[in-house]
């Protein structure tokens, strides 16, 4: 066991991936010499040499397009795009190209690749490094979306996201990259070593993609989130003296329905959380099913709690942040009689 | 508008803005005369390890190898054996019966839609003869030279047409969105230029895992407007990848001139130049010059001398696909008077010129090229037509989405196929 924040999580993955397949390539901007803007590939161009981890121009849509074409050729490319708010220039690639091609070759391409970007606010980004778009990649069949948030889950959904043989999105939380943020953003962050899921095994172990994990179990109401509002949720329940059930998604596509069935089914009552702004988000998706599967359970319409419907701004970051405050307010109105 | 400060703008001069326009539209006579076209064998031929500098005044020419006199002439003449030039001959030949037999298949409503390459047959047809089978091919839609000239069965191309039973994409992708893993020829997308940086990719790849295969890529005059055309000129010169990016600027997309592309202000292989990437202008309705352009890109991407960029001139000579009519936006016989003529012509005089070839052996091989296409339509045919599809196996549209079927498209799928697809 070793105990590691998420980036040296996601680090330990790249490594093992790489030292068990010499297919398993990785560029991206800034990756390869300096490791990355927040060090996830540090290191690894020394281990693994230029010709496996390496800089790339500042281009998203020539990285995901260069990827494709290694892909077409038999590599696993596991490429990063630096901030998610910088995609959409390969967005073309992504929805017209990677997430079709299997289909459109009826299985003769496939595309093994794994598209890492960090997400999500919190940290001061403003509009342009703290955008949540996974409402983007989950309205697009063909693409598998992860979004881990523990040091655990990240090295083992990273470890099977390359080793899966969809292309996979995967979105890091940046705001819990070092620690769990729990929303109180007046109060000191704390590292990951004094979080349980900061103990992670050595050498080389899966989380399924597909599966989310129930990190709180309880029967007031169900609470369905992920990414940085695992944590932000958890401290909220307990704060109010709630016995809830938290759910991390950890999967978004394809979604572990099954889990949340039987949750909602058993608490009558559900909540979602997320970053991203309201309308169309994933959140509208997660209250549709669960209206659709669990209507009959149900003691009380199902809320969101989500980024308001703007562009991230700046100042105003924690009155746009679903924080502490605004998650009472959602978890009072939920469980009310 | 209205932030305008009068009193600082009183003696500005209005500006004007250029909406490039082409020299003819319907109605008029097209005169190409003012067109300069270098005389074959006038291109110089560099080494093909020459700095991609050496290459610039290239970019500005027009390598060309067969003259006016229907010879073969100069630096660049491939100098090919008469059966190589016979089986180009024929695979273009074949090519353009395919091409007008399948637009008439559509005209009959036996599909939905297919596009010709006609006076385009030489680029796509020599340059598959250039490189070895193995070789990877990232095409555009007008590239079909490539699996006819590599052997891809007349039948199964057909049956992607009709989307039928033996269609190997399972009725997915619109007719002509090839794919063939074993003929080297990349699947193709609707979205243009994205196929131009994925080659630079996959011979990326090759380079990376030591293999010693190239890749070439291939985009329009018009589609290189598109970013991917900047984003696959930028890795291919940064990693020296081992490609070939040609550009077919065949004049037009759809109904925009390549002056919309910006062609007025300068070539499309002059855009090599500023990416520090070897640039040649070709021929694009001689075979031979189109054939000893690819083999000398392909030789400087082997050698690890980097990446090419070959512009292909050439004329799209019908419309750009059966959705579009031409009479629309330019003169019904601007293919006529466009002065580099027909390919397949020009390649049958240089052999009938070098007393390989003659009138009956061309009219009976083109009777043979005739009787394969209708032989391969009568077997497509059996397999089904358009109208017919898409009714038997409509949950085979759940598959292939994933590697697994996951519950969403499981429980989507068995919705689809009890409601009986309608």
């Amino acid at each position: 066991m070793a105990t590691f924040n998420i980036i040296q999580a996601l680090n330990d993955a790249h490594k093992i991936a790489m030292r068990a397949d010499e297919d398993v390539v990785v560029f991206g901007e800034d990756i390869g010499y300096f490791g990355g803007v927040f060090r996830v590939t540090e290191g690894l161009q020394r281990e693994f040499g230029k010709t496996r981890v390496f800089d790339a121009p500042i281009s998203e849509g020539g990285i995901v397009a260069a990827a494709v074409g290694m892909a077409a050729y038999g590599l696993k490319p596991v490429i990063e795009i630096q901030f998610a708010d910088y995609i959409y220039p390969g967005y073309d690639q992504i929805v017209g190209e990677v997430a079709k091609i299997r289909y459109r070759t009826a299985g003769e391409w496939t595309m093994p690749m794994v598209i890492r970007t960090p997400y999500g606010g919190g940290i001061f980004g403003g509009q342009t490094h703290s955008q949540s778009p996974e409402s983007l990649f989950t309205h697009i069949a063909g693409l598998k979306v992860v979004i881990p948030s523990t040091p655990y889950d990240a090295k083992g959904l990273l470890i099977a996201a390359i080793e899966d043989p969809d292309p996979v999105i995967f979105f890091e939380p940046k705001r819990i990259y070092n620690g769990p943020f729990d929303g109180h953003h007046d109060k000191p962050v704390k590292p990951w070593s004094k979080h349980p899921a900061s103990e992670v095994p050595e050498g080389h172990y899966t989380v399924p993609i597909g599966k989310a994990a129930v990190v709180r179990e309880g029967p007031d109401l169900t609470i369905l989130t992920y990414g940085t509002m695992v944590h932000v949720a958890l401290a909220a329940v307990e704060e109010q003296g709630l016995d809830a059930e938290v759910i991390d998604l950890r999967t978004l596509v394809p979604l572990d329905l099954e889990t949340i069935e039987e949750s909602v089914k058993k608490t009558g009552r559900c909540l979602v959380v997320h970053e991203a702004p309201r309308t169309s988000g994933f959140g509208a998706e997660l209250v549709a099913l669960v209206q659709e599967r669990c209507f009959y359970h149900l003691e009380a319409p199902v809320e969101r709690v989500t980024g308001w419907d703007t562009p991230y701004p700046h100042a105003y970051e924690w009155a746009y942040f679903p924080g502490p405050k605004r998650m009472k307010k959602a978890l009072e109105k939920v469980t009310a009689d | 508008m209205s932030d305008k400060d009068p009193d600082l703008r009183r003696n500005a001069p209005k500006l004007e803005l250029h909406v490039p326009e082409p020299a003819f539209r319907p109605g008029d006579t097209p005169d190409f005369s003012s067109l300069t076209i270098p005389g074959a064998g006038e291109a110089p031929r560099p080494d093909t390890s020459a700095p991609a500098a050496d290459t610039h005044s290239l970019t500005t020419a027009l390598v060309r190898v067969l003259g006016d006199d229907d010879r073969a002439v100069g630096a660049w003449d491939p100098k090919l054996d008469p059966d190589t030039l016979r089986k180009m001959l024929r695979d273009m030949v074949t090519v353009r019966v395919f091409d007008d037999r399948m637009y008439r298949a559509q005209r009959q409503g036996k599909t939905s839609f297919y596009m010709k390459c006609t006076g385009e047959e030489a680029i796509a047809v020599a340059a598959a003869a250039a490189l070895t089978q193995d070789d990877m091919h990232f095409p555009t839609y007008r590239q079909q030279g490539l699996l006819i000239a590599r052997g891809y069965p007349l039948t199964e191309m057909m049956c992607q047409i009709y989307s039928n039973k033996g269609d190997k994409l399972r009725g997915r992708q619109l007719p002509i969105m090839y794919s063939d893993k074993r003929h080297g020829f990349f699947s193709i997308s609707g979205n243009l230029g994205t196929q131009f940086p994925q080659a630079v990719g996959w011979a990326m790849a090759s380079a990376i895992k030591g293999d010693s295969r190239i890749a070439m890529g291939w985009i329009g005059d018009g589609a290189t407007a598109e970013g991917d055309f900047h984003a696959g000129m930028t890795f291919a010169a940064v990693y020296n990848a081992p490609v070939i990016l040609a550009t077919v600027n065949n004049q037009w997309a759809i109904s925009s001139f390549s002056g919309i592309a910006g062609a007025e202000r300068a070539t499309f292989a002059q855009r090599a130049v500023g990416y520090g990437i070897a640039g040649l202008r070709v021929d694009g309705n001689d075979a031979l010059a189109v054939y000893a352009a690819v083999k000398w890109a392909a030789e400087r991407a082997r050698s690890n001398g980097g990446p090419t960029l070959i512009e292909f001139f050439t004329y799209r000579a019908e419309g750009h696909s059966t959705s579009d009519d031409p009479s629309g936006y330019r003169p019904a016989s601007e293919a006529k008077a466009w002065p580099l003529g027909d390919p397949i012509e020009r390649l049958k005089s240089h052999l009938v010129a070098l007393g390989e070839w003659g009138e009956e052996r061309h009219a009976s091989m083109t009777a043979e090229c005739d009787s394969a296409v209708r032989d391969a339509q009568k077997q497509a045919e059996k397999l089904g037509i358009l109208p017919e599809q898409g009714k038997d196996d409509i949950g085979s549209m759940f598959e292939d989405v994933y590697a697994d079927v996951p519950w969403h498209l499981a429980e989507q799928r068995d919705q689809a196929v009890s409601e009986g697809g309608e």
